[in-house]
């Protein structure tokens, strides 16, 4: 709190954070910016949750045999820290957090359309974490967070309380997403046209068409689940002439597209990470958004990658795994983009461009592995393997997660209005880097040798590697929480943030940070997300629009006197 | 919160537009893209039991001919038409809402409370004389021409739901019962107020509950008529063949061991013809593929049930807010959408009622 008096004052009776206080004017807001905070709070907590269990694993790991935990608990502990990782921490992450707060603000809107509907998502993202820790403190769920049938209807874990979990979940899901279409079909400022939205926004609309269209099915495919629990439909059970391979396609007809509802975001995320930081241009603008809405529309193509062992028929086999492929045309299409971006660019290795390279680097790992697994020959012997695990931590943790991180760091001073501490965010990256590496490098080693995945103990040959991820892991615990670290510092003793620290030309940056309650007094005027030129470094005061004429001031000249 | 705010940004902002839209065309537009993303989601819902279906049903086809026929097709066009003419009502509130008629408005949704009310109270006919009859989801299914019903699974059901001695209906019939009550002590109370919204809304939600039983009554006879039917064909024709409906009769008693022949190969009877050559009624049965039927029967028209229920509760919200006459020219957004989700709800049984209860 020691930034200047006055600023605090007149911020305070009109930013979002403190225009009205106590816990009912949070818990019941309406302001798509809170409930983005909220989020924030929340997946971070899950993410916590997810991490430590993730560390548990690896502690279990660093030794062949069982030393603390049973094959029992093993599989527990791995169930729950998929199902936490996957539908409480990454698929709200960058959407539901960051997106709330941003896409309202970026579009240049006062709130998203349905803003009811949205702390309705919330809330039900609440109910939803709860039946999951109801599942964690009962007698814990052993299926994976897949629910692979026919384990999944005759074990005794609470599937039940899971599956609901899930239901629930997906419909906070579906609704954001719903709600972030409308958002951006009805409510976009004049002048704010579809190839003027920044990318961000682009991949959340992806994001959202995935989220609206895939989540149902998956709503569906649980409560089948859970009805051949309770009521013995049978669906599921080959004695009824039903079948278990029926699940898996029904889950990843879901599953798989999520897998872009959780990486699309991110991608998101590092367009605008790369511009900003270069101050250049954004390289290739309209290939980046139709790339976004192209891997939205493969990603319901391709599920079938996932059972390439689970029996299909060869042809069936055949095409799914041509399919895969098509996949990685739109994803290389960013990833050359955004290098292209960098080039000749003025480059600023600050904490966010730390984590964008950082994604960059661990996607482009994440992605090429992906293709040995979408090729059949290939996928054979490292179906089930380390090598699957480590590729989609690359994807999942690599991508989204550090993508989340910068983001979080990029938007940061916007959203509490206090800088943080650039070195040790720089820090934490570079210790997030050598420890995610440390921890999942071995894994394809291993996983190519042979190393199958969710088991407790394992052959001696395998002992270097899991020590060498076990201490990577911990590494990386470090690193994440030098991360939070420097984010709780920074609310505490963070300087007060200017409106543009970084020199973005977005709208998000037009406004005041934090932003007042209708982030907008006046419809703000819209420019080429992209275009540099305009601004002017101030030094302390950050970066300041310098228009031509006086008559077209910005539109809340006095907050810029920081 | 937003009530302060909309006093610093609202002044030219009527009443029924919230803050955040500029004009109350953005406001509609909004709305109507929600509802109708809203109703995707649902068709998607509802795709991964038709997949089921479809899946199903093209591995083992006779098991779906036969299981079927188990379905009572006047029941099912009774509740189709129903729900037609429940979607019209709808439509013409839409239109009433438009034209600013708040006794029109008013009058229409009490109708198509009426018609889902309806609707739901011939399903529960159809389900509880499907549970009486051993119509079970595949685990609980009892073979309709067995020797024995010992080796079923039947045991642990009558555990699950216990040995009462009320039938399944009258069990269904306790909770809108009691609703019933409820809504015409609320009527009595304000026919006392002689607020005339209050009744409107109390005397349309008692219609509303009463109409359930109307449903169930209305199913009774239809059953009754179908049974009559069924035994008099009987009569008529080969005293060996079993029938659809004496099967029906008497699956759940023991003494249907002794009725079950050696005709029952031959059974050919019922509406629905077997092909020569086909395996028997016999055989698909104790393939216990037939559970499966019902299995996804229970599911879709299960969950299209729960989606009516929804339907009305919505409806009622809008029938309380269209007796406060808050819908106008400007202003119709909630009468229009939920019309749509009305009308995709109705579009589900469209299609249910051919796929379940016509092809044979």
């Amino acid at each position: 709190m020691s930034g200047s008096a006055t600023v605090q004052a007149q911020n305070a009776s009109d930013n979002y954070l403190f225009n009205t206080k106590g816990f009912l004017s949070w818990a019941l807001t309406l302001d798509h910016k809170r409930i983005g905070m909220m989020y924030l709070v929340g997946v971070m907590g899950a993410f916590l949750l997810g991490g430590i269990l993730a560390l548990i694993l690896r502690a279990e790991l660093a030794d062949p045999e069982n030393w603390f935990l049973t094959n029992k608990q093993y599989n527990q502990v791995f169930t729950l820290h998929g199902a936490v990782m996957v539908f409480l921490f990454i698929i709200p992450s960058v959407p539901a957090a960051l997106g709330n707060f941003l896409v309202p603000v970026m579009l240049g809107a006062k709130d998203v359309a349905f803003p009811r509907l949205n702390l309705g998502s919330f809330y039900l993202w609440v109910i939803g974490a709860i039946f999951f820790l109801v599942a964690l403190l009962s007698t814990g769920l052993d299926t994976g967070w897949t629910f692979y049938t026919p384990y999944s209807t005759q074990t005794s874990g609470p599937v039940v309380a899971a599956t609901l979990g899930v239901f629930i979940l997906g419909f906070s899901s579906i609704f954001t997403g719903l709600n972030f279409i409308v958002t951006i079909n009805t409510m976009r400022p004049p002048g704010m046209t579809w190839f003027r939205m920044p990318l961000f926004l682009w991949a959340t609309y992806s994001t959202s068409i995935i989220q609206v269209l895939a989540t149902p099915v998956l709503g569906i495919t649980v409560l089948l689940l859970a009805a051949e629990r309770v009521i013995g439909i049978g669906i599921f059970d080959p004695k009824f002439n039903g079948d278990p391979v029926t699940f898996q396609h029904f889950f990843w007809f879901y599953s798989h597209p999520a897998v872009y509802i959780m990486i699309l975001p991110g991608m998101g995320i590092i367009s605008e990470l790369m511009s900003v930081h270069s101050h250049k241009g954004i390289f290739g603008y309209r290939f980046i958004a139709y790339s976004s809405v192209a891997i939205a529309l493969f990603g319901f193509l391709v599920w079938g990658h996932h059972m390439f062992t689970s029996g299909m028929a060869n042809v069936t086999v055949i095409v799914f795994s041509a399919l895969t492929f098509s996949v990685s045309i739109p994803s290389a299409i960013k990833v050359f983009n955004w290098l292209a971006t960098m080039y000749k660019g003025t480059v600023q290795l600050n904490t966010p461009m730390c984590y964008a390279l950082n994604f960059i680097f661990l996607f482009t790992i994440g992605g090429l592995t992906g293709l040995w697994l979408g090729t059949l020959s290939t996928d054979r012997p490292l179906h089930d393997t380390y090598f699957v695990v480590a590729h989609f931590h690359y994807v999942m943790m690599g991508g989204t997660m550090v993508a989340f991180l910068g983001g979080v760091f990029h938007w940061w001073p916007k959203m509490t209005g206090k800088m943080f501490n650039d070195f040790w965010g720089n820090i934490s990256c570079l210790v997030v880097f050598i420890g995610f590496n440390m921890t999942f490098l071995p894994q394809f080693v291993m996983g190519s040798r042979g190393m199958p995945r969710r088991y407790a103990t394992y052959d001696p040959q395998f002992t270097v590697f899991h020590e060498w991820s076990t201490y990577g892991a911990f590494t990386l615990g470090l690193g994440l929480f030098i991360a939070l670290g420097v984010l709780i510092h920074s609310l505490l003793r963070g300087k007060q943030a200017p409106d543009n620290p970084w020199g973005g030309a977005t709208l998000e940056w037009q406004c005041s940070s934090p932003p007042p309650y209708y982030n907008f007094h006046t419809a703000p005027e819209v420019n080429d997300p992209y275009n540099y030129k305009p601004l002017t470094y101030r030094g302390e005061k950050g970066w300041e629009y310098v228009r031509p004429k006086p008559s077209t001031v910005p539109q809340q000249p006095d907050q810029v006197q920081v | 919160m937003s009530h302060d705010h909309a006093a610093d940004h609202g002044h030219d902002h009527p009443s029924f537009l919230a803050h955040h839209f500029d004009d109350p065309e953005q406001q509609f537009d909004a709305g109507k893209l929600g509802i109708w993303i809203f109703l995707v989601t649902e068709v998607l819902f509802f795709s991964g039991m038709f997949c089921a279906y479809a899946l199903y049903r093209s591995r083992n086809p006779e098991v779906f001919t036969f299981a079927s026929t188990f379905l009572n097709t006047k029941l099912g066009a009774f509740n189709t038409g129903v729900l037609l003419f429940s979607s019209l009502t709808m439509a013409w509130g839409v239109r009433c809402a438009q034209l600013r008629q708040r006794g029109g408005l008013v009058l229409c949704l009490a109708l198509t409370l009426i018609c889902a009310s309806i609707f739901l109270g011939v399903k529960a006919v159809e389900y509880t004389h499907k549970w009486d009859m051993g119509l079970l989801p595949a685990h609980f299914y009892l073979s309709q021409y067995a020797q024995t019903i010992e080796h079923h699974d039947w045991a642990p059901f009558k555990e699950l739901v216990g040995q009462a001695h009320m039938t399944w209906l009258t069990k269904l019939c306790i909770l809108p019962g009691l609703i019933t009550i409820g809504f015409a002590a609320w009527l009595f109370s304000t026919l006392k107020s002689k607020e005339r919204r209050k009744i409107e809304v109390a005397g349309s939600m008692l219609l509303t509950a009463l109409a359930f039983f109307g449903g169930i009554g209305i199913g009774r006879v239809f059953q009754a008529a179908e049974e009559a039917a069924a035994a008099h064909s009987t009569d008529h024709g080969d005293k060996h063949a079993a029938t659809d409906a004496d099967h029906k009769h008497d699956a759940a008693s023991a003494d249907h061991a002794t009725a079950a022949s050696a005709d029952k190969t031959m059974l050919v009877s019922t509406d629905s013809q077997t092909k020569i050559g086909a395996p028997s009624i016999e055989q698909i049965d104790q393939k216990g593929g037939a559970g499966l039927f019902f299995s996804i029967y229970y599911c879709m028209t299960g969950v299209h049930a729960v989606h009516i229920l929804g339907g009305m509760v919505v409806l009622t919200w809008l029938l309380v807010r269209a007796s406060k006459d808050v819908f106008h020219e400007q202003y119709f957004g909630p009468v229009d959408y939920v019309g749509l989700y009305w009308h995709l709800v109705d579009l589900i049984w469209i299609y249910l009622f051919p796929l379940l209860y016509l092809i044979r």
